[in-house]
């Protein structure tokens, strides 16, 4: 896990001053990213593949500015990156380019002490753990006829960020996931746990490896059960593969232009809305214990909602959904200032929770009295941007409860089904906790969500797939 | 851009290629494979007319894979000299090594002929990456403007992805390849309100292609007329009425087809998955080798073949990532499943002679694993139905056109997908447009039901550039060739009722 460069290469701070030394534009802003990961793969009780691998890239912003406005241009490579073409690149991009819409001024934004550091690295030896136990699971496996498969990653991605404007921002953000599938050997049952982690220090195969077994145990009673609307108790990690939907769906350009579940038509939004009878927060919070992520924007590229021209700003604890009313959606500056409304940038965190909320799973389950313990989501696509409509499959368990307790598992399910209803339908919620999408954690992986109990989650038919 | 984007023949590939590879042998490898990549990759974005985002990005790396001990090894870095690449060598086999401790049974890598030092290139006429921003930004801000500029049309977002990839790879058994192929993703979606009836989108069917920036010209697609289609098709759209749920016969265009192969016949019949070393990600496949041979997969109609030699297919290439030559295969005949996609280790694995060049990495520093060829649905022999005889075989049904929303479960089994365009078929004829439209069903059902497949005036490659697979996930671009087809009796939702409203 020690730091250090890659031999050959120019120092990361070193390629940022060099590039804003080379610019000839009215502004640049300057972002390299370090990455350093480590994988390993495995199915059917042995290792697949795995992986080591140093990126780098380079993306430089220039911006132009003549009597029209101000061009902004973007040009990026990874690898062994000669500056100053890279620079000439980017401001042939802005002349090229035409007067953008998101124009602001570019902020100075402060130093961090740390910018001239080395970028933190990572490899397998991450997982000694994990690789040490992993030999003894398979046995064990291959003995009680389960077949396990999963997958581990470890990444330490660097970012230097400076600005023409004067700041040099660095954030270190290690992201770290762990998934394992139990099946029994005739494929007929199959459970998966999965979770986040910064460094692998919590991650007990041994524990996830337990919870599947018991899981794969409650298997063994079988129930077919129909379509329908059913009442579904979500873990937490269900509820982040639905909940993120909300937040991908939260620009405030296109809720504005009237194509999404936050358009409320004639070019207004639905903030200050009540979208929830319970008072559900949604928000999130870059010094979120646990779930750090960087407090300053870093935009490679503008789109609907950020900008190139907020690069380095500072991004804070931001509410999306207050008490269950819709609070803000995501703004550029430029749109803000158009919007009259507050600046709100993107986070790399999302966290939902109910004030109060103090329950557990097992607590969801103890009080249902006839519903479906689900586990996982999977394969989840928006059918209607309108409802936010998004259908999708139940995936590696479904557990009937009754009276109490968890009686075996049910077939799987196509859902259709919209995750703003689902809170709307909302009968029960637990605490929240660190939870891990096992749709979205590539691209979303710091998340903490509830338990929900959900009264007439629709299933929309059956799938027979195990 | 050619400041930066000079070069790629000027890298010293046989200085890298002879240290990685004699470091290989000297460590006991008993494989070892080097891709030297260079992948440029442009977006540009408009809103309304006007540049929301550009990007142009060049990624420049190298991966070695090694196979040492019965274990496969991985390590890339963007840094390209021989050094780097003796330092790679040194990583991948350590990462066998390491990752070997929990056990296994040994790789073993199904046998290639030696190819030798060969090159192969895409056609296409302009490299879409070498046109300047100015160019495409004008084009989309005009596409965008005509739109914008019909009644119907409230908002109007645009964009273009282009590509061109340059590949070196260099294996222990003498096979060097160069190779370079190019492709472009044009879409326009035009947004159209209404105080009655909310809002209606509609976007281009036009598919992504590996073709030149020749493909806007109108080589291969008719933008002009698809453009000056759009404003009708939406303001029709906007009122028409909501579908009523049931069985309908449907007649699927290659637009709206092509995601169905994908989802359905591509991804199930794939080996990998099959013999569940997707399990905990992509999932498994109900195609399990055993049936080989004998799944009914459909009706006797049914012909799919993989293929990744098809002209302008985004699954195209000389030579796969672990060296294999480029192939043709098939994959269902007369409705009966008859061969998997493979990789050079699923290949050994499976007993089979050799791989059919399925290998696939999407970028230098991710290792290759079996993905798609294009898979492709061939259209009925001689000259074969129009889309318009297909329709007029349909008492009560829907024409479905475009592809929208899709999902299926991790066995292929259940599906659901939703299309831009649906248009109501009564006794034969287009009965105007249907809204809320899905179609649900099971993978064998539907195929079953495959009643009649259009002829080869109705063919067209559609394809996506962002299928998923793998951990790390990786993207890989593939294209589907279908005609236009009838199935009868599969069920249709309404998505509105769905959503409990």
């Amino acid at each position: 896990m020690s730091g250090g460069r890659s031999p050959g290469l120019l120092a990361a701070s070193d390629v940022v001053d060099a590039a804003l030394a080379a610019s000839r534009a009215a502004g640049c802003v300057v972002i390299v990213d370090e990455v350093s990961d480590a994988n390993v793969r495995f199915a059917n009780n042995q290792t697949t593949t795995n992986g080591v691998r140093r990126d780098r890239r380079v993306t430089v912003v220039s911006f132009v500015e003549d009597r029209s406005g101000v061009r902004s241009g973007v040009a990026s490579a990874s690898g062994p990156v000669e500056v100053s073409a890279l620079v000439a690149a980017s401001e042939a991009e802005a002349e090229g380019s035409e007067p953008a819409e998101d124009a602001s001024p570019l902020e100075g934004a402060g130093t961090d002490a740390a910018f001239a550091e080395p970028p933190e690295t990572t490899d397998l030896g991450v997982f000694a753990g994990v690789l040490d136990d992993l030999g003894p699971a398979f046995r064990a496996a291959r003995a009680e006829g389960r077949v396990l498969s999963g997958f581990a990653i470890h990444e330490q991605r660097t970012t230097y960020l400076g600005s023409s404007a004067g700041g040099r921002r660095r954030h270190v953000q290690p992201t770290g996931a762990f998934e394992l599938v139990a099946r029994t050997a005739d494929g007929a049952a199959s459970s998966w746990a999965g979770m986040g982690t910064p460094d692998f220090a919590d991650v007990s195969l041994e524990r996830l490896d337990e919870r599947l077994r018991r899981r794969l145990e409650w298997a063994q009673r079988r129930f077919d059960l129909e379509p329908g609307r059913y009442e579904v108790i979500l873990p937490p990690d269900a509820v982040a593969d639905l909940v993120l939907e909300l937040d991908f769906a939260a620009s405030g350009r296109e809720a504005e232009d009237g194509g999404t579940v936050y358009s409320a038509g004639s070019g207004r939004t639905r903030a200050g809305e009540r979208l929830t009878g319970l008072p559900f927060d949604l928000w999130s919070d870059p010094s979120a214990p646990g779930i750090e992520c960087a407090p300053f924007v870093v935009a490679p590229v503008s789109g609907a909602d950020t900008s190139v021209f907020d690069n380095g700003l500072g991004v804070g604890e931001t509410h999306w959904i207050r008490g269950g009313v819709l609070e803000r959606l995501r703004y550029h500056r430029a749109g803000a200032r158009r919007s009259q409304v507050e600046f709100a940038p993107p986070a790399d965190n999302l966290l939902l929770a109910l004030p109060g909320a103090a329950g557990s799973l097992d607590d969801l389950i103890a009080h249902t009295e006839r519903g479906l313990l689900l586990t996982c989501l999977w394969y989840i696509r928006e059918v209607d941007r309108s409802t936010l409509l998004l259908t999708g499959l139940t995936r590696d368990g479904v557990y009937l409860v009754e009276h109490g307790e968890v009686v075996g598992a049910v077939n799987n399910f196509r859902f259709n089904e919209s995750p703003l209803d689902a809170l709307g339908k909302t009968v029960e919620v637990t605490r929240s906790e660190r939870a891990l999408s096992r749709e979205w954690h590539e691209w979303a992986n710091r998340t903490a969500m509830p338990g929900l109990r959900v009264a007439e989650f629709n299933m929309s038919s059956v799938s027979p797939a195990s | 851009m050619a400041a930066f984007d000079g070069g790629f023949a000027a890298l010293p590939f046989d200085a890298v290629r002879s240290a990685a590879l004699d470091k290989a042998g000297a460590l006991g490898c008993r494989h070892a494979d080097l891709r030297i990549e260079r992948i440029r990759t442009q977006a540009v974005m408009l809103r309304d007319a006007r540049l929301e985002g550009a990007v142009d990005d060049l990624t420049l790396g190298m991966g070695v894979r090694v196979v040492r001990d019965g274990a496969i090894g991985f390590a890339a870095s963007v840094e390209i000299d021989a050094d780097a690449a003796v330092r790679l060598v040194e990583r991948a086999v350590e990462a066998a090594k390491v990752t070997a401790r929990a056990g296994g049974e040994a790789v073993e890598l199904a046998e290639e002929p030696d190819h030798g030092s060969a090159e192969w290139t895409a056609p296409y006429g302009t490299n879409p990456t070498q046109v300047p921003l100015s160019d495409k930004i004008a084009r989309l801000a005009s596409w965008s403007a005509d739109l914008l500029a019909a009644r119907s049309v409230d908002h109007v977002t645009a964009s273009l992805l282009c590509v061109a990839e340059d590949k070196y790879f260099a294996n222990l058994a003498g096979t060097t390849t160069t190779q370079r192929r190019v492709r472009l993703q044009p879409s326009l979606e035009a947004l159209g309100l209404d105080d009655a009836s909310g809002f209606e989108t509609m976007r281009s069917v036009a598919p992504p292609a590996g073709r030149g920036y020749e493909y806007l010209d109108g080589d291969g697609w008719d933008f002009r007329a698809e453009l000056a289609e759009i404003p009708g098709l939406l303001a029709e759209k906007l009122h028409a009425p909501s579908v009523e749920p049931g069985a309908y016969d449907l007649v699927i265009d290659p637009t709206n087809l092509w995601l169905t192969i994908h989802e359905s016949v591509g991804h199930a019949t794939e080996l990998d998955r099959a013999l569940g070393y997707e399990a905990a990600y992509a999932g498994t496949s109900f195609a399990t080798p055993d049936q080989l041979g004998r799944l009914r997969y459909g009706s006797d109609l049914m012909h799919v073949t993989g293929d990744r030699t098809a002209p302008y297919g985004l699954a195209t290439i000389g030579y796969d990532d672990e060296g294999v030559a480029a192939q043709q295969f098939d994959l269902v005949s007369g409705g009966v499943l008859v061969g998997y996609q493979l990789d050079r280790r699923i290949a050994a694995l499976s007993g089979a002679a050799r791989s059919n060049g399925c290998a696939f990495a999407d970028s230098p520093l991710n290792i290759p694993i079996q993905r798609m060829a294009n898979v492709s649905l061939r259209p009925a022999p001689g000259s074969g139905p129009t889309t318009d005889e297909l329709v007029a075989g349909v008492d009560r049904g829907i024409y479905v056109v475009g592809d929208k929303s899709w999902s299926i479960d991790m066995q292929r089994y259940n599906f659901q997908f939703t299309g831009q365009r649906f248009f109501l078929i009564e006794h034969g004829h287009l009965a105007g447009q249907l809204r809320d439209v899905a179609y649900q069903a099971t993978t064998t059902d539907f195929w079953g039901a495959l009643a009649a497949l259009g002829g080869e005036s109705t063919y067209l490659l559609g394809g996506a550039f962002n299928c998923g697979k793998g951990q790390p996930g990786q993207v890989a671009p593939v294209s589907h060739g279908t005609p236009s087809a009838l199935f009868r009796q599969i069920a249709v939702l309404n998505t509105r009722a769905e959503s409990g409203r």
